[in-house]
């Protein structure tokens, strides 16, 4: 039986006075990959930013209804915000590597959490670096700066850096929008895998990446999830027109 | 044609502005360089040989003291102004436009205000400490803008990044932002240094012109530039005043070629 992973309802969003996102209801479900699709500025990537509240960040922005994360309102006041994003980790669009080490992005997020013996981070970065599958074209340099390496290279390293907190929901803004197409290849491939262990939410512009990739799919327009299906139900036989005019790519 | 007019222009205008510096350095060091003498660094002043002495350490202390006061709060208002204010907030613009104009008004008005204020007003008198706190006020628009500058060019990615690990705001400050925005606030702080070592105007009716090394806090004395300034105004010891000028000068160079090595050295590091 699926797990129930993040439950979000009825969540409005306002960036001041525009309202972003009009009372969204959305299940993520444990070990698959969730792909959010839609047009430039439908709300997706405002989404995405609710589940670890990187909104908070934004100078006005407000929200109403609930995003529940394991059953427990991720936006009520005794929820600890930094222990939130040690849960659900983030990969964002550009890849934004500490300009430190390969070695020190790894093991940032575990001596934020407390970790400091050396023995204990050495096998925390082998081990997110594997997973991220670039431990081996990189073990031989981990204390050269992390913006030396290629663009793919990077994201893979923040990948691997959004790991080794061991959080349990990976958020994916357009991972691979900003890299070449062996390199989303890669990434791709990686995700598939990663899923085994964590529960995967990606944004994408790229339709034909939702269709390879993910299990669930959500259609976003103009602030409002149109349709949410497995994705296989989504792309061939989708209950909504607007649905279907988006991926037979009548607009958008 | 008009190109090459241009082509022309350009050239002309940095011969003439390299000229220019060039001229100024050779004429100080050559009517400055035979008359440093051994004795011109003798620990005592006497109005038979005016050693720089003093002067050179009471420098080095009002740009010890100066820095020590104004590097931290200058630091730390840059980081409030950027990773804490809320940018919108009206204190926060005042706060931005004080600095502004703070690093446009001319010094003398610095030095009138510390004379008013410190000297008088807080009975400082003459004295190393009402000159350090009005040159302290002097530099920190230097020291706040160029940490805000270097704060806000590392811009938001790396900040989320930071963030979305569940690293607080202090640990995203210390340990991600700051070590990217170093070169550039120490960068200002030498820049700040600098217009420290070649002030007169603000020092000279607070800091006072004595000729000893001030034995206290309150007690008074003169940097080199005042020296300098003092020599060549009363016109009997000109030449010592091209001494003077010459070791100002190294001083200068010695704080521009520290400021670009560190600049280099720590952006390469790049920890």
């Amino acid at each position: 039986m699926l797990n129930q992973k993040i439950k979000v309802r009825d969540l409005k969003l306002w960036y001041g006075k525009f309202e972003a996102l009009h009372g969204v209801d959305l299940d993520i479900y444990e070990n698959e990959i969730t792909a959010f699709i839609g047009p430039s500025g439908c709300g997706k990537s405002t989404l995405i930013k609710t589940l670890n509240r990187m909104n908070d960040l934004v100078e006005n922005c407000r929200i109403e209804g609930s995003v529940e994360l394991d059953g427990k309102n991720i936006y009520s006041k005794k929820v600890e915000l930094n222990e939130l994003r040690k849960r659900v980790g983030m990969v964002f669009q550009q890849p934004n590597p500490f300009p430190k080490s390969i070695y020190d992005n790894i093991a940032f997020g575990p001596r934020t959490h407390g970790i400091k013996k050396k023995n204990e981070l050495d096998e925390i970065v082998e081990k997110s670096l594997r997973q991220a599958a670039i431990w081996d074209e990189v073990k031989d340099h981990l204390d050269r700066n992390a913006l030396s390496i290629s663009g793919g290279q990077q994201q893979r390293i923040c990948i691997a850096r959004a790991l080794a907190v061991e959080p349990d929901v990976l958020l994916m803004d357009e991972p691979t929008s900003a890299l070449d197409p062996i390199s989303t290849a890669k990434i791709e491939e990686l995700v598939m895998e990663l899923k085994e262990d964590y529960t995967i939410v990606m944004v994408t512009h790229n339709m034909q990446q939702a269709s390879r990739i993910s299990d669930r799919t959500a259609f976003f327009l103009n602030g409002d999830i149109i349709e949410q299906d497995m994705t296989r139900q989504l792309f061939t036989n989708p209950k909504e027109e607007q649905t279907d005019n988006y991926i037979s790519g009548r607009f958008g | 044609m008009i190109s090459k007019l241009m082509k022309g222009l350009v050239y002309a205008s940095a011969v003439f502005t390299f000229g220019m510096l060039a001229y100024l350095v050779i004429y100080i060091l050559i009517n400055g360089v035979r008359f440093l003498t051994p004795s011109l660094f003798a620990w005592n002043y006497s109005t038979s040989n005016v050693s720089m002495m003093p002067a050179l350490m009471t420098t080095l202390m009002v740009v010890a003291g100066t820095l020590l006061i104004a590097t931290p709060i200058g630091v730390f208002t840059g980081f409030y102004l950027v990773d804490y204010a809320n940018r919108k907030n009206p204190v926060v613009k005042a706060i931005g436009m004080a600095t502004d104009t703070l690093a446009g008004i001319p010094s003398i008005i610095y030095g009138l205000f510390g004379m008013l204020f410190f000297v008088i007003f807080l009975e400082f008198q003459f004295s190393l400490i009402a000159g350090i706190l009005t040159v302290t006020i002097m530099s920190l628009p230097v020291i706040i803008r160029s940490t805000e500058e270097a704060l806000l060019a590392t811009g938001m990615p790396i900040r989320q990044a930071s963030y979305a690990l569940g690293a607080g705001k202090l640990r995203t400050l210390f340990k991600v932002v700051l070590p990217v925005a170093m070169p550039g606030i120490l960068s200002g702080v030498i820049l700040a240094t600098g217009r420290i070592v070649g002030e007169t105007a603000a020092l000279m009716f607070t800091l006072g012109t004595a000729t000893n090394l001030p034995g206290s806090l309150f007690a008074s004395g003169r940097t080199l530039s005042l020296h300098m300034y003092i020599l060549s105004q009363e016109g009997r010891h000109v030449n010592e005043a091209y001494a003077t000028a010459v070791v100002l000068l190294v001083f200068v160079l010695v704080i521009n070629a520290l400021s670009t090595l560190v600049s280099k050295r720590l952006a390469k590091g790049g920890k």
